[in-house]
């Protein structure tokens, strides 16, 4: 007889819920998506899990694995074997029902930034290592998990005060594309409220892209905003003039 | 890749399923508050620490002696390398997270306590400043030059050039200081980070787009370079002091 796995599965919506225990087969190589499913098969066909590709692509399966913000279909079962695996849903956004939370406020966010603009007239030509950079942001799949982990939106509730790592990411694509021709750095330090973040890093420890979120986006979209509106001496050097690629001067 | 990805994935991954998340916190407290304790103690009680050709990195430059003070002298330099560090990047993670609870741990809740204040991050005073990390990296570079005119001077000894417990101290001290301040996340941003195209001047990749590709990869070290080096100025010092007080003579090499 094959080993079995408890699962502690959060069941609810907005009025409230608890978590119930599920039992599974625990088979070689199975994710925590797998026995979500399996439950869903044979114990429980309303339980509500949102997911797409199953191959941590699409950004869909985000939850809380025994307290770690994590996709479902990325987690293997033999991490946890000889634990109860408790899964709940993502806790910084409103629940819909059981795994399944309403993540909406990102995408509202997601419209109050500037898409990019091309400073020079496309097409145009990049050497890769211009490109390099932003194209480690390029492999964000949206899971938000890391603004499920931020702290300044999980614990303080401050949406209205911060976009959260997840768009600190997606304005450090635009702002260090080589060709790009807007400013996002008065978003960053007013609207975006980039100073909220106080650099703690969780959500680089969950990004499961391993996105160094913190190092290579926030940390030098900081440095630009003290460029901007902190550094005296630089403030006394500025330029005016546009440069044709808007750089930062 | 032009700058690292997440190097550690799998160790990361070890550490989080062995280790409870207080752990990280816990050292925090005691390595940097015994750290600060220390100093606060190296600071007040003495005023002198120099044996022989060994200058400890708390009395260096000896800015105290240039205005003719002779009580508290280390604090005319200390102020540097605290300010350097308390707005350091690696360290606002370490103390916020260590210190204030915000948070301890990822997805750990912060204490009830921080329900009832308003939570404005590095927005307002003081934290705001650390925004001007980049003028303690400025005085930090002067003092580290003064740091290396030490290391050299700590070969020196009455009969010429030599080696000493000392001397090996202070040059492992001065390195890891140099690894700390030129990992530093303003000057990886100075160097060349802050241009968004490394090859517009001629098409070919710029000195600063080298430059910021080498303290990238620093970069990614750059928490063990802070403790690393906040150890090695720790014993450094402590070193010197136990010189001075003769608890024990330096043993030459050669
Ligand atoms: S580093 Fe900043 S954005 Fe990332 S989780 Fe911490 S506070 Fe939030
Ligand atoms: S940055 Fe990482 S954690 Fe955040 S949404 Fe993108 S992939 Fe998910
Ligand atoms: S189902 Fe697509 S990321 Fe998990
Ligand atoms: S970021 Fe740590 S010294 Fe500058």
């Amino acid at each position: 007889m094959s080993e079995e796995i408890v699962l502690s599965i959060y069941r609810g919506d907005a009025d409230g819920g608890q978590e119930v225990e599920y039992s599974v087969p625990l088979t070689p190589g199975m994710v925590v998506l797998d026995a979500v499913h399996q439950v869903q098969a044979h114990q429980a066909q309303d339980l509500a899990v949102r997911w797409n590709c199953k191959a941590a692509h699409c950004g869909s399966c985000s939850a809380e694995i025994n307290g770690r913000p994590k996709l479902l279909c990325k987690t293997r079962l033999d991490d946890y074997v000889g634990q109860t695996v408790h899964i709940l849903p993502m806790q910084t956004f409103p629940i819909i029902k059981d795994l399944v939370s309403d993540v909406s406020w990102n995408y509202e966010v997601a419209k109050k930034i500037p898409a990019f603009k091309p400073a020079t007239a496309v097409p145009f030509r990049m050497q890769q290592f211009d490109v390099d950079r932003v194209q480690e942001f390029h492999h964000c799949i949206e899971c938000f998990l890391c603004q499920d982990v931020c702290h300044v939106l999980r614990d303080h509730d401050a949406k209205d005060e911060y976009f959260g790592p997840r768009f600190m990411v997606k304005i450090a694509e635009y702002e260090m594309h080589p060709r790009e021709g807007g400013d996002r750095i008065p978003l960053l330090a007013h609207e975006a409220g980039l100073n909220m973040c106080n650099v703690t890093k969780c959500c680089t420890e969950v990004c499961p892209q391993h996105i160094r979120i913190t190092d290579n986006a926030i940390i030098p979209l900081k440095e630009r905003v003290a460029d901007q509106y902190w550094d005296p001496l630089r403030a006394l050097f500025r330029r005016k003039k546009e440069s044709p690629t808007n750089q930062s001067v | 890749m032009a700058q690292p990805v997440q190097a550690a994935v799998e160790g990361r991954k070890q550490a989080e399923k062995h280790l409870p998340y207080w752990v990280e916190p816990a050292f925090t407290i005691v390595a940097l508050g015994g750290f600060v304790i220390y100093a606060i103690w190296e600071v007040l009680a003495h005023n002198n620490g120099t044996y022989h050709n060994y200058v400890s990195p708390f009395f260096s430059p000896g800015v105290a002696g240039w205005f003719g003070i002779h009580v508290l002298t280390a604090l005319y330099v200390v102020w540097v390398p605290f300010i350097f560090r308390f707005s350091c990047y690696y360290y606002r993670k370490e103390y916020f997270r260590g210190f204030f609870f915000h948070p301890a741990g990822c997805a750990v809740s912060e204490p009830a306590s921080h329900k009832n204040k308003r939570y404005t991050g590095e927005r307002r005073f003081p934290f705001n400043l650390n925004n001007l990390h980049r003028y303690a990296w400025y005085l930090a570079v002067i003092v580290l030059i003064f740091l290396w005119k030490d290391t050299v001077q700590a070969f020196i000894f009455k009969n010429g050039f030599g080696v000493g417990l000392g001397s090996i101290i202070l040059l492992i001290n001065a390195v890891l200081l140099t690894g700390y301040t030129f990992s530093c996340h303003a000057f990886r941003n100075m160097i060349g980070g802050r241009k968004d195209c490394f090859s517009c001047a001629n098409g070919k990749p710029s000195t600063g787009y080298k430059w910021w590709r080498r303290v990238s990869v620093w970069n990614q070290f750059h928490g063990a370079w802070a403790w690393a080096s906040l150890f090695s100025v720790w014993a450094a010092d402590l070193y010197i002091r136990l010189l001075i007080s003769g608890v024990f003579s330096d043993p030459r090499l050669f």
